[in-house]
């Protein structure tokens, strides 16, 4: 089953590759090309040494020709390996950006419930982090994979050339370094993810105790928190020791197999000579090959859980590219003009999740300029009947719709550019103030966008910012109150002003001066236009034409003022409240 | 760096075997080229079947030693390498607990989190490669030189020349290429800028239909770290052909030396290949020590900032003998507040008194200093000017531990910690018994949803207490603060996620409690103030009204404001 879905994964990851399908070619040429050299300067090093007998006993001019020859292969060698690594970090780069892009514009089409049900930095992650990983991972372990493949055949070959005695006591020495990086590799295994998993709760400890340190000093629960770390603390210590010197052990491990492969090459290798079998040279060779010929070994076993660690984040990143997009706009969808503003919901059943009923058989009747009221507890699922509206989800039954047309027969861009929509959690772009308020209609002049400010109250403090309207704000940026970046959020809609409008009043964390304008700038935009607002001021509430009660994500009553007071329901119940006395 | 040295002071013994060990261990990987040389000379040179088995156990027994001694340098560098930094851990998580809010406002807890985390992973990777590598390379890499030179002097003056030549490209690619993967770095982090950006404003996205130009946005970041990314590609791509190409001239350079030498008698054939074998080993240590050097800088960075947070002196302790103030009146006598490197007071001229078992209103708009003024109560932070009293004893003079106990902070954001609704509760009091906890609950409008949780007060709560909606959660945070039952309850605007009904329920609750503790109530809402004994209207950090609602109503312009916002005229009964 895991097997199935990596071999899904690797075909997906070649299909990404094929584009670039002659640099691969020409790569692997090169590093064929690279490794033979690589292979072949030991023997001419061994054949100049043949010819340097002893005093009086050196052939000079072979010597000379043979430098010639090692002087040529290192220059091309050189090239080769050069130019490989500029095709590999060509092919590398490319296709990260490739994935990339083609993640963000899936994330720019997928369905609001996607996006909404995952954490957007578990998103982030992916786009960024698992592609890195699967970059690094995926391209230089496959050069690696496949270079350490040439090398050991090549090593072996040549070394088959020159001998076969010495070839079969390496052959058979060989092995065993694998068999001990193998065994070191499994054991440490395990003890790298207990490592991981302590760290995990260390880490999860600190954040939750230290990110919210005032809590723990306002309780004075200091020395318990100090307590329960050491704890941790000490089994992290142990066993951090314990994987660390594990895994420390691979590398001296493997350097004492090899030098065991050494000696037995120098050893039959010495006898042959001693016997006639063999040169000096030929010996020279042959010990440069044992040093090197188990180096591509312990790569590849260290390739191998690369390979699988990038494997499993492109199906991470596949995952998301090939997630199911949103239902596209059919196909005789119109696009809807400047509306009226007449919206009917007709007989609308809704839930997130099949069998958890919230929205059902809810019916009204918004008449072009009317105002409806959302009222009710956080939470309660308000925001549900927007995400209905805009279309950011659709109805599991019955039907809504803009000026008598079901809004599933229009397309979605123009059915949302009829909205204005202004949100509590107020959303602003890294960019001058200027290209903010223009995020409505990117066309419009600065005459227009600053009309638009002063329509919402916001011309003053942005005159006040820094640089005016070139000032850079952004949602990791300060320097704004939560009331300011609202008044440009009004802005924004201010400027495109379209004729339906979705306002969301704030609770809490703006002072009163700002939001006095936010309510004028309200009242400015509302005037002649069809607004549902999420209200929380009674004043708003009373001159709605149309209140909706909600609690838990039903709508539990309906009406207007009078007549919702008149029935001495939930809605009664929170009016009164406000009034009532300690 | 070298504060944290002592932490290191338990280890001194491995921090002296590791390095050893591991010079053992370079020491006897250098005999084995001439060892190979006398094998090539006198064993083969005189046929002596006899010697080369010698020697080539002589080398099976340098393999065993090297392994042994490397074993053990690695076990000592883990040890110390590790001990080090759990004890780093240790010490500045304790630090951290001790820090008082006006040090952890200047830090930020992100900052610190990072500290205890990446930073000391990192550190203790720098000290334990430090420990194995750091004497190793440049050993090896001199060593082979040296050898070479016990060889033959002159065919050695090659490695000299050889050596710096290599230095300089490993090195000069490594200067040149770090400070522009840092770009890199920033770049990616662009990229990732946005990638968040466009997920958070997924609605207003959709909303405005500028999808496209969204996508045309990160295309154009993406493209420009690519760039990036390929330009440093290019120069780090010359690395490996170029010293590849040093070392392989250095080696035909010693042949052609070697051949005259040999000629000439001074040296034997053997030795020939000794010096090559040696040319061989250099270039593999001076990558492995150039890597080492980028570690160990990113180490050190790490240790210095860590130091940087023990460095800091906790900036608030107790009186040596701190008194205990006599009953729960408070009073504030012309108090300013200026926090650490602020340009001006966040709090300035303010003065009130609410005897024992009052409640208090504060009222204001974001900024104007609310939840700086109820801070003063439980000394989270000292008053510039001024004097802040509970029980008639100036905070400055209790005891610390003693003052905080008796107060009940209900604060701003509802964090509950990770573990039992249980575990949560006796925060406020560890002795507390199975029924003050519900009647906390009952008191804090939470009994009902916690009674129907399928575990009741066992019920797990996951980190930030992410299982529970936002309105439970602030329930939760205010029982903790009434298992307490304190002298004085502050709420600091605590019942913002709560419908107009639970929070008058609520209040109606808390004014019922047996105790009758001095409550302080933070609000934006009028209507959650307006019954306090005393309000005290607050904007801009300087009070500008003190008084119960009517007079308030009278005589304050601010109050008369933000009550009009949140009141329709007609209503006011």
């Amino acid at each position: 089953m895991k097997q199935k879905a990596s071999k899904g994964t690797l075909k997906r990851v070649l299909r990404y590759i094929r584009r670039y399908s002659f640099f691969v070619g020409l790569s692997v040429l090169l590093a064929a090309a690279s490794v033979a050299a690589t292979l072949y300067i030991p023997i001419l090093t061994g054949d100049a040494v043949d010819h340097i007998i002893g005093p009086g006993n050196v052939d000079f001019g072979a010597v000379f020709s043979i430098l010639v020859q090692i002087g040529a292969i290192v220059g091309l060698a050189a090239m080769a390996q050069w130019a490989m690594s500029l095709i590999n970090n060509r092919i590398t780069y490319r296709v990260v950006r490739d994935i990339r892009n083609e993640a963000f514009k899936k994330l720019q089409k997928l369905p609001l419930s996607y996006i909404d049900s995952h954490p957007a930095g578990e998103i982030v992650s992916r786009v960024i982090a698992d592609v890195d990983q699967f970059a690094d991972g995926l391209l230089m372990g496959f050069t690696q994979l496949f270079t350490g493949a040439i090398t050991i055949l090549g090593t072996l070959g040549f070394m088959l050339s020159v001998n076969i005695t010495i070839t079969l006591v390496v052959l058979l020495v060989t092995p065993v370094s694998l068999v001990v990086a193998a065994f070191i590799a499994k054991s440490t295994y395990n003890m790298f993810r207990l490592q991981s998993q302590v760290r995990g709760e260390q880490t999860g400890f600190v954040e939750e105790t230290v990110g919210n340190q005032k809590v723990v000093k306002a309780f004075g629960q200091e020395r318990r928190a100090m307590e329960r770390f050491s704890e941790i603390n000490e089994r992290l210590r142990a066993c951090s020791l314990r994987a660390i010197f594990f895994s420390s052990i691979t590398n001296p491990s493997t350097r004492f197999v090899n030098s065991l492969v050494y000696t037995g090459v120098g050893i039959v290798g010495a006898l042959s000579v001693v016997g006639g079998g063999l040169s000096v040279g030929q010996l020279t060779c042959f010990l440069s090959y044992a040093n090197q010929y188990t180096k591509p070994f312990n790569e590849i076993s260290g390739v191998v859980t690369e390979l699988q660690n990038a494997l499993a984040c492109a199906a991470r990143v596949f995952e998301l590219i090939e997630q199911e997009q949103e239902v596209p706009d059919n196909g005789s969808a119109r696009e809807l003009q400047r509306a009226d503003g007449a919206v009917g919901i007709d007989g609308v059943y809704f839930s997130y999740k099949p069998g958890r009923r919230l929205i059902e058989d809810f019916s009204l009747d918004v008449e072009p300029g009317q105002r409806v009221a959302l009222v009710g507890p956080t939470g309660c699922g308000k925001t549900t009947v927007i995400n209905l509206l805009m279309r950011f989800y659709d109805v599991t039954a019955g039907g809504i719709s803009v000026d008598g047309t079901d809004v599933r027969d229009i397309t979605r861009r123009s059915l949302r550019r009829n909205y204005g929509m202004v949100l509590q959690d107020t959303w602003l772009k890294n960019g001058t103030v200027r290209e903010n308020i223009a995020y409505s209609r990117p066309e419009a002049s600065f005459e227009e966008i600053e009309e638009a400010a002063r329509a919402a109250h916001a011309h003053s403090f942005i005159k006040r910012m820094p640089k005016g309207y070139d000032t850079v704000i952004g949602e990791d940026l300060g320097g704004l109150s939560q009331g300011q970046k609202q008044l440009l959020c009004i802005a924004r809609v201010m400027l495109s002003l379209p004729p339906m409008l979705i306002l969301d009043e704030a609770t809490s964390s703006i002072d009163t001066r700002t939001e006095i304008r936010i309510q004028k700038a309200f009242a400015k935009m509302m005037k002649g236009r069809t607004s549902f607002i999420v209200a929380h001021r009674l004043s708003t509430i009373r001159d709605a034409d149309v209140i909706l009660v909600m609690r838990d994500g039903h709508i539990i009553e309906q009406g207007s003022h009078r007549e919702l007071l008149r029935q001495g329901g939930f809605y009664a119940e929170l009016y009164n409240s406000q009034f009532a006395s300690t | 760096m070298k504060k944290l040295l002592i932490y290191m002071k338990g280890f001194r013994k491995e921090c002296v075997l590791g390095p050893l060990f591991k010079l053992l261990e370079a020491s006897f990987e250098l005999l084995v080229p001439l060892v190979m040389a006398a094998v090539i000379d006198t064993g083969i040179g005189n046929r002596d079947r006899d010697h080369i088995i010698r020697m080539c156990a002589v080398l099976v027994g340098l393999g065993i030693v090297g392994l042994a001694c490397s074993l053990t340098a690695q076990y000592f560098a883990a040890k110390a390498s590790v001990g080090f930094a759990a004890r780093l851990r240790a010490a500045l998580f304790e630090r951290i607990q001790g820090l008082s809010f006006s040090d952890m406002d200047v830090q930020g807890p992100s900052t610190l989190i990072t500290r205890m985390t990446s930073d000391i992973n990192q550190v203790q990777n720098g000290v334990n490669l430090t420990l194995r590598l750091l004497l190793r390379s440049p050993f090896v890499v001199l060593g082979a030189m040296v050898m070479a030179f016990t060889i033959d002097w002159k065919a050695a003056l090659i490695f000299a020349a050889v050596i710096p030549l290599l230095s300089a490209v490993v090195f000069g690619v490594m200067l040149w290429t770090m400070p522009r993967y840092k770009q890199v770095q920033g770049k990616l982090d662009k990229v990732l800028g946005t990638t968040r950006e466009n997920l958070t404003g997924v609605r207003v996205v959709r909303a405005f239909g500028r999808e496209e130009s969204e996508t045309e946005g990160f295309e154009s970041e993406n493209n420009a770290l690519t760039r990036l990314q390929m330009f440093v590609g290019r120069v780090s791509a010359l690395m490996n052909p170029m010293t590849y190409i040093l070392i392989n001239l250095g080696t035909m350079v010693l042949i052609w030396v070697g051949a005259l030498r040999v000629d000439a008698a001074v040296i034997s054939q053997g030795a020939v290949v000794a010096l090559i074998n040696y040319m061989s080993q250099i270039l593999v240590e001076l990558v492995k020590l150039a890597n080492l050097i980028i570690n160990i800088s990113k180490a050190l960075a790490c240790a210095n900032r860590i130091s940087g947070v023990l460095d800091t002196e906790p900036g608030m302790s107790g009186p040596s003998e701190g008194g205990r103030g006599d009953g729960a009146s408070v009073s504030f006598e012309n108090v300013e507040l200026t926090y650490n490197g602020a340009g001006g007071p966040s709090l300035s001229g303010i003065s009130f008194s609410a005897p024992a078992g009052s409640t208090v209103g504060i009222i204001g708009g974001t900024g104007s200093g609310k939840s700086s003024l109820i801070n003063l109560i439980p000394r989270f932070y000292d008053a510039t000017v001024g004097s802040v009293r509970v029980g008639g004893l100036d905070v400055k003079g209790w005891d610390l531990e003693a003052l905080r106990g008796r107060v009940g902070v209900v604060p701003q954001k509802a964090v509950l910690f990770t573990g039992t609704i249980r575990e949560n509760l006796l925060w406020g009091n560890e002795d507390a018994a199975e029924e003050e906890l519900w009647q906390a609950l009952e008191t804090a409008q939470a009994k009902e949803f916690v009674s129907e949780k399928p575990r009741g007060l066992d019920e797990p709560v996951e980190q930030g207490g992410r299982n529970f909606s936002g309105g439970q959660r602030q329930r939760l945070t205010i029982a903790r603060a009434l298992v307490r039952k304190p002298d004085i309850l502050i709420l600091d605007d605590s019942a913002s996620a709560l419908d107009f009904a639970t929070d008058l329920k609520l209040r109606q609750a808390i004014g019922r409690l047996p105790n009758r503790p001095t409550v302080f109530i933070v609000s934006q809402r009028a209507s959650s103030i307006r019954h306090a004994d005393v309000i005290v209207v607050l904007d801009n950090g300087q009070s500008v009204g003190v008084g119960a609602h009517d007079e308030l109503l009278e005589s304050c312009e601010v109050y008369k404001e933000i009550y009009g916002s949140q009141f329709d005229r007609g209503d006011r009964k």
